[in-house]
Formats: C-alpha cells, sequence, structure tokens
C-alpha cells in the first residue's frame, strides 16, 4: 500500500439542498505533497476537505486514502487529522491535554502519550507552555498547538483549513516558510485550503484552483500562474490583461511581460496608448494604460531605483510592446 | 446626557429600595419581641426557637426539600436531552410541537398546570388505580413544569458552542459518544447546573401546583406558610423568610461562580 | 439521538399535552357533586355557557386583563430606567447589579408577598409613612384593595422585566448613539430613535412575561386584595376548592388558554428569534 496516490477522488459531488458545492471532482494527490484548494468563497474548496476528513458525506462518487475506500468512514476512524480554522482548541484542557488528546482516544498508554506530546511541543516551540490553557496564548501560539494536536497522530494526511488565516500579516509570511519545513522535514503529505492566492502559490508543491464547485486547473504553481488554462483562472490568479484573438479565443499577457517606453519598442507586438492611472506600490509600479487597439491595460515595471520622478506621468503618450509567446492563448 | 443618566440611576435605586425594603423589614421583625409586625418592642430570638420547635413546618420543610432533590435532577436531565435535541436536530417529525411543549410550561398559567395535572393523576387512578397522590405526583408535577428552564439554558449555551470542537474531537478519534463525554458535556455543565438550581428553588417555593396535585396527607413547605399567612401574619414565617433569603443569597453566588468559570 | 429526543417528547407528551386535552374533556363534561370524581363526561357547553352568561365572570376576565396591564406597564416605566442604568455602569460591576435585581427571584414568592402583608396591613408601616409625611392624613387600609394587587404584581414580577430590557440595552452599541450624535440628534432624540427601537425586543419580552403570568395570578390577589379584587385565577381556584365544581373550573382554564394563546405565541417567536439572532 506504498504505492500510488496517497488520496484518489472518483466523480466526488455534494448537494446542500439546491446548491451543488462540489460538482464531480476527480482528484489525486501524491505522496509527500503540499497540496492547496485554492478558490473564493462558496467555491467548495472547504466542503470537499471537509469530505476529505469526513465531516460531509459525499452524494455521489469515491474517495481513496491510501488505496483504501474512506467515502462513508467517519471521521473517527480516519487516518487524516485536521487543523482548523478557528484552532478548536479544547478550551477547558491545558496545551498538553489537548495535544494529547487524540492519543488518549487510540488508547495509547500515558507514558508514551507523556513522550509523544513532548516531543511534538518541542518540534512547535511550545514545551514550556504545557500547562497553559489555550486562553493564556498568543495568536501564533495556538495556530501551533492546533498544528501540533494534529500532528501528534502522525496521521497519513495533515488537512489544513485556511491555516493562516487568523494571524497577523507578518507572522503570516513567517509561518508560511516554517510550515513548508515542517511538512518536508516530516515527509507528510498536507492538503490546505486557502482563499488567499500568494499563500497558496509560494507553500504549495501542486495547487487546484476550484471555481463553483469545480476544479478549473491543476498543475504547479509556475504552470498556473504562466499557463492558465481558462479565462477565469487568468483572471483569478493574479492580474491578466485579457485581450481579443483575431479569429476567436483570447490572449492572456501578465502586466510584467509587457515593456512600457516613451518610443515604440523594438518588440514585434507593440500599440500606443496614453497613461490614464499609475498606483505607486514600494516594489512595483502598476500602469493603466488607454490602448487604441485593445482598451485599459495594466502595465507593471519593478522599481528597482530609488530615484524619484522616474516613472511616466499620467496623461501621457506611451507605447507597449510584447514578445511572441508573452502570453497564453486561451480558447473560446 | 448627563440629566438622563442622572434619572437612571436615582430609578435603579429607587428599584433596588423597592425590591429589597420589604425584605429587609420581614428579617428584621424576624427578631421581634412582639407577635405584631407593627410595632417594634425589642429584640428577641423566641420566634427562632418557636419555629424551630414546629415539627410540622420542619416535616413540610424536609418534605419540599426532598421533592425538589428528585425534580431538580429528573428535570435537568430531561431538560438536557430536550434543549440538546432543540439545538441539534433540526429537523424531525413533530419537531414544532415538540419546540411547542418544551416551552409552554414556562408560560402556561399555573392554575391551569395545576387542574390539568390533578386531572390526570384522578384519571389514572380511575384506570390504574395509581399512583397514589404525594411525593411521586409533586415530584412528577414539579419535574415537568422545570424542565423548560434547564432546556433555555442549555439551548442558549449550545446555540453559541462552536461545533468545530466537536468535530476536532471526532477528528482526533472520538466516537459521537466520547465527544458528548468529553467535550460536549463539561462545556455545557454550567448551564446545566444553573439550570439544576433553578429547578431545584421553583420546586421548593411552588405552592399552586402543589396544591393541586398533593393529597390529603402530604404538606410542602410552602402549602404550610400558605395556610399559616392567610390567617394573617406570623412572626415565624419572618424566621423562615430569614433563612430563605440567606440560603438564596448563598445559592445564587454559586450559580453566578459556576456561570463566570464559562471559558 | 433517537432517545434524546424521545425521553423528552413522551414525558411531556404524557405529563403536559395529555392532561392539557384532559382539561377540554372535562370542561365539555357536567358537573356531578356526589359521585367520585364530581364530573359525568359527556360532550355539553353548559360550562362555557355559563362563563359567558354570568356577570360576575365577565367582570372577572376584564378585571384580571385590566390589573395585569396596568402592572405591566408600571414594572415597565419602572424596569427600563433600571436595565438602562445597569446596562450603563462600567462592565465589572454589572454581574453584582443583576444579582441583586435576581436575588429576590430566587427567594420564595409566598414570602415576598407576604413582606407586604405586613407593610401593608391596618396601621402598618406603608400607613405610618403615609400618615408622617403627610401625603394622606387618613390613607385607610391599602391591604384589600387593587392597590395592594397591582403594588404586589409589580413587586413580584420587575426581574422578569429587568432582566430581558437589560439583555437587549447591553448589546447595544455605544457607537451608534455617538453616530446618532454626530447626526444631529439631541440625546432625547438619540434615545427615542436608536435606543428604544432597537430594546423593542426586549421591551416585548418583558411585558409578556410580566402580563402572561399576571393574567392567571392567584396568590397575589388571594393575599393582598379582598372580597372585591376580581382576578380570573383566583375563580378558577374557588370553583374548584371550595365549589368542588371541576366542568366549571376546567372551562375557566381553558378559557384563560385561549385568550394567552396570542401573547404566548409571540413570545414564543420573539425567543426563537433572538436564539436565531445568536446563532
Amino acid at each position: 500500500m506504498t504505492t500510488g496516490p496517497i488520496v484518489r477522488i472518483e466523480g466526488l459531488t455534494k448537494r446542500f439542498g439546491p446548491i451543488v458545492a462540489v460538482d464531480r471532482v476527480d482528484l489525486e494527490i501524491a505522496r509527500g505533497e503540499l497540496f492547496a484548494l485554492l478558490g473564493g468563497s462558496g467555491c467548495g474548496k472547504t466542503t470537499l476537505l471537509r469530505m476529505l476528513a469526513g465531516f460531509e458525506t459525499p452524494d455521489e462518487g469515491r474517495l481513496f486514502i491510501d488505496g483504501q475506500d474512506m467515502t462513508n468512514v467517519p471521521p473517527y476512524r480516519r487516518p487524516v487529522n485536521m487543523m482548523f480554522q478557528s484552532y478548536a482548541l479544547f478550551p477547558h484542557m491545558d496545551v498538553a491535554a489537548n495535544v494529547g488528546y487524540g492519543l488518549r482516544r487510540d488508547g495509547v498508554k500515558a507514558p508514551e502519550i507523556a513522550d509523544r506530546v513532548a516531543e511534538i511541543l518541542e518540534l512547535v516551540r511550545l514545551q514550556d507552555h504545557a500547562k497553559r490553557k489555550p486562553s493564556q496564548l498568543s495568536g501564533g501560539q495556538r495556530q501551533r498547538v492546533a498544528l501540533a494536536r494534529a500532528l501528534v497522530k502522525r496521521p497519513k494526511i495533515l488537512l489544513l483549513d485556511e491555516p493562516l488565516a487568523a494571524l497577523d500579516r507578518k507572522l503570516r509570511e513567517a509561518t508560511r516558510f516554517e510550515m513548508v519545513r515542517l511538512q518536508e522535514q516530516l515527509g507528510l503529505t498536507f492538503v490546505m485550503v486557502t482563499h488567499d492566492q500568494e499563500e497558496a502559490m509560494s507553500m504549495a508543491t501542486r495547487l487546484a484552483v476550484m471555481n463553483a464547485g469545480r476544479i478549473a486547473q491543476i498543475g504547479t504553481p509556475h504552470e498556473v500562474y504562466e499557463r492558465p488554462a481558462s479565462r477565469f483562472v487568468a483572471d483569478f490568479i493574479g492580474i491578466a490583461n485579457i485581450l481579443d484573438l483575431p479569429g476567436g479565443g483570447w490572449l492572456a499577457l501578465r502586466p510584467e511581460k509587457i515593456t512600457l517606453a516613451a518610443r515604440r519598442p523594438d518588440l514585434p507586438l507593440a500599440v500606443s496608448g496614453k497613461i490614464v492611472d499609475v498606483a505607486y506600490e514600494g516594489d512595483r509600479s502598476l500602469y493603466h494604460v488607454a490602448t487604441n487597439t485593445h482598451g485599459t491595460m495594466i502595465v507593471s515595471t519593478a522599481n528597482t531605483s530609488r530615484a524619484a520622478g522616474e516613472g511616466f506621468a499620467r496623461g501621457q503618450p506611451v507605447w507597449l510592446g510584447w514578445s511572441e509567446g508573452a502570453g497564453q492563448r486561451l480558447e473560446a | 446626557m448627563r440629566g438622563r443618566a442622572r434619572f437612571a440611576l436615582s430609578m435603579l435605586a429607587f428599584g433596588y429600595a423597592f425590591l429589597y425594603l420589604p425584605i429587609a423589614l420581614v428579617i428584621v421583625y424576624s427578631f421581634n419581641e412582639s407577635r405584631l409586625v407593627t410595632v417594634w418592642s425589642g429584640f428577641s430570638l423566641k420566634w427562632w426557637r418557636a419555629l424551630f420547635a414546629n415539627e410540622a413546618m420542619l416535616e413540610a420543610a424536609w418534605l419540599s426539600l426532598r421533592i425538589a432533590l428528585v425534580s431538580a435532577t429528573g428535570a435537568a436531565l430531561i431538560g438536557l436531552a430536550a434543549g440538546y435535541a432543540l439545538v441539534r436536530a433540526p429537523r424531525f417529525p413533530g419537531r414544532t410541537l415538540f419546540g411547542s411543549l418544551v416551552i409552554a410550561p414556562m408560560v402556561m398559567p399555573e392554575v391551569v398546570m395545576g387542574i390539568s395535572m390533578l386531572l390526570l393523576f384522578v384519571g389514572s387512578e380511575q384506570l390504574f388505580g395509581g399512583p397514589d397522590r404525594g411525593f411521586l405526583t409533586i415530584a412528577i408535577a414539579h419535574t415537568t413544569f422545570s424542565i423548560a428552564f434547564v432546556a433555555i439554558v442549555v439551548q442558549a449555551r449550545l446555540t453559541d458552542f462552536d461545533r468545530a470542537l466537536e468535530e476536532a474531537a471526532m477528528d482526533l478519534g472520538a466516537t459521537p459518544w466520547v465527544t458528548f463525554r468529553t467535550i460536549t458535556l463539561p462545556l455545557i455543565a454550567p448551564a446545566v447546573g444553573s439550570g439544576w438550581l433553578l429547578a431545584f428553588t421553583l420546586s421548593l417555593d411552588d405552592l399552586i401546583l402543589t396544591q393541586f396535585v398533593a393529597g390529603a396527607q402530604s404538606q410542602t413547605l410552602p402549602m404550610r406558610v400558605y395556610s399559616s399567612v392567610r390567617l394573617g401574619v406570623d412572626p415565624q414565617i419572618n424566621v423562615l423568610a430569614t433563612i430563605v433569603v440567606t440560603i438564596a443569597a448563598c445559592a445564587l453566588i454559586l450559580s453566578g461562580w459556576l456561570t463566570r468559570r464559562k471559558v | 439521538m433517537r432517545f434524546v429526543i424521545g425521553l423528552p417528547f413522551l414525558w411531556l407528551g404524557v405529563f403536559f399535552l395529555l392532561p392539557c386535552l384532559l382539561v377540554l374533556a372535562i370542561a365539555l363534561g357536567t358537573n356531578a357533586p356526589d359521585s367520585v370524581p364530581p364530573v359525568e363526561l359527556g360532550f355539553s357547553f353548559k360550562s362555557f355557557a355559563l362563563l359567558f352568561s354570568d356577570d360576575l365572570y365577565l367582570a372577572a376576565w376584564l378585571s384580571s386583563i385590566r390589573i395585569a396591564a396596568t402592572s405591566t406597564l408600571v414594572a415597565l416605566l419602572l424596569g427600563y430606567p433600571m436595565a438602562y442604568a445597569i446596562a450603563r455602569t462600567a462592565p465589572n460591576r454589572r454581574p453584582l447589579l443583576l444579582m441583586l435585581v435576581v436575588l429576590p427571584f430566587w427567594t420564595s414568592f409566598l414570602i415576598r408577598i407576604y413582606a407586604w402583608m405586613g407593610l401593608l396591613a391596618d396601621n402598618g408601616l406603608i400607613e405610618q409613612f403615609l400618615r408622617w409625611t403627610g401625603l394622606a392624613s387618613n390613607p385607610g387600609t391599602i391591604l384589600g384593595t387593587e392597590w395592594a394587587v397591582h403594588l404586589g404584581i409589580v413587586y413580584a414580577y420587575l426581574p422578569f422585566m429587568v432582566l430581558p430590557l437589560y439583555a437587549t440595552l447591553e448589546k447595544l452599541d455605544d457607537s451608534l448613539l455617538e453616530a446618532a450624535a454626530d447626526l444631529g440628534a439631541r440625546p432625547l432624540a438619540a434615545f427615542l430613535t436608536v435606543t428604544l427601537p432597537l430594546s423593542l425586543p426586549g421591551i416585548v419580552a418583558g411585558c409578556l412575561l410580566v402580563f402572561i403570568p399576571a393574567v392567571g395570578e392567584f396568590v397575589i390577589p388571594d393575599l393582598l386584595g379582598g372580597t372585591g379584587t376580581l382576578m380570573i385565577g383566583k375563580v378558577l381556584w374557588d370553583e374548584f376548592f371550595t365549589n368542588g365544581d371541576w366542568p366549571l373550573a376546567s372551562a375557566v382554564a381553558v378559557c384563560l388558554l385561549v385568550l394567552l394563546v396570542g401573547p404566548i405565541a409571540i413570545f414564543q417567536r420573539n425567543q426563537a428569534r433572538s436564539l436565531e439572532r445568536r446563532a
């Protein structure tokens, strides 16, 4: 049972009354992946995760974990554990009791529980907080307790529901790297739900972009960004200029793939226009350029020098240029 | 703004005076020498001695306590089940009827409930020859009417309850029953506890329902107090009032402590 | 889950629903003073007819509703400022103030009414006080009048008024009042246009919690009222215990329920809605 995908999903469907939350989804996740389910609210990503955990029963389709059919197995008999968005730490138990809860349910002997709890708390650097109650911890510490509690049972898959959403921005970025490090160190499969594309892109080995209960595209972050499979994915991930192509279809063109110049650039494709808006973002600037042929396009430039007034001003006539293959062709 | 705040505060002071002056006077006059509550004739403990020598009153108090213990425990169990079902079972046949049945005893006029329960016990006596009216019938009546109070507190607590806690427990390998025992119950225990205390107090205090369903043999404390008070003011009742107020204050502090312990 | 639903369902079905149906059945029977129990089952509206034809019963209905309504209004006028003042004090002092409101409710109802018997009695402290202040030179006995009944109801049920009012006033966001003031509302206008409408659910709940039990009240009119105070709860009691007319008492009970079905339904809807809002 050590070969083959750790998760195999076939035609999984879940309805809530008239709403189809998850619609005939097929998916395979390989061992040791950090897989992200990415999408806006109501796209079905959380329902899919909850079906993996066993909190929702699918209406149709099958779900295999490590080759075993888990479609109708209750959550307490599945070899997966979940880290909840709210962390769901038991408020009446201290940190050690929270982390040891799952081991007690499995009938592990008390001395072994103590050892394993101590070990995992050290891994998340909370060994000094074992006797604290959840209410006495900071947000970041709570997140690490939730992580430790889900990891201590050595699940075949760790499910993470918006693992970083409750943290503030600075802490969120540091924690991203820490979680990737932990995942590589333990060699576990992580399946993570997030609405934050930056998070999914920077952490995941592969990700699935979901829309209206279906998977719009599966691929590495690079594939999804550079070669979006549909208009939806191109629009959803990052910024894209969607240009009509003669003879049907579209071209998705990322703002940083476009050259912005005062004169016509020496590129096979070029259009002229006028700057209508400038957004200075520190590391880069975004220019909205009204073109004669393609409507308003967005172009970004990297601010590599500190000199002020280097960019272009509003109202200035400019040229935009890009090479063949800079964009992705999309079929109608 | 200032004027309004001052008005509200003086109304608050007046309200507290209104609530507590009569009680305070009852307590003071329990130490009065005279039989009349209109005249203070000196400090005396004679009414305290008289009450503690009053066999009938003590016997009634003992009966009331036993009934309150039994009915509060029954109401806590059934009310816990009812409150749980109301929150956790959104759909089942007869759900609307169930919801009304749980709440209705709380708002039903006591005289109506009293007469209806008596008719039930009379009917069952005719048909099955029992139960004899007394301890059992009073306990059943009190349980029935206290269920609503426990169910409401449990329902409120469960509505605020984070379901993810139970899901987390199941995710970590706890079966539904173990989840209830180790997560849900400890977290709603304060609500059940204060519901129990409420049911206990209501039972101890009930007169009307009891008067209907008690047989000729059983006399609870409120029944004794009522028959004594009907004839006019009795300083022994002042003594009893002092004891009751003291116990109630202690119980309330205990229940406040239980609720404040919520996490 | 089946047990969790079944146990309360069965208990309340047998000990609450069934008795209610029995009351209806008995109300349709006829009085039979010589048998045990003194009822002959049947299908007769004699008791109901008697209720509606005798002026005494009609007067009892009307005065029950009138007394309950005025007492509810007085309790609201006293309870609202109290709840408001508690909700405006520092949060750490609120539990104590609330506890002081609730405490009397945890002591015996009977004993609290008894407390007023002494105060209102002939030459009691209230009478002495009125004479001493000169508010009334010869007030006469208050005990045994409708005044005393009103006083007793307000006194007994004031906590029921304050608690739901406090619950809604406490949730009121201060910034709403600031926004109203910022938009030009004077304090009174802000109160009338923001605080009062937002506390309406509490007002409804409080009024119903006072009105519903007050209509069927027995102890208060019995102990504080006189022979002239007619209230329907007392009528029911007397018909049952004194006259032994079970069908008539049952008919009174049925009518009392019908009268209160409206307010009870409003109360339940109010209650359900506030729970939903919390969910």
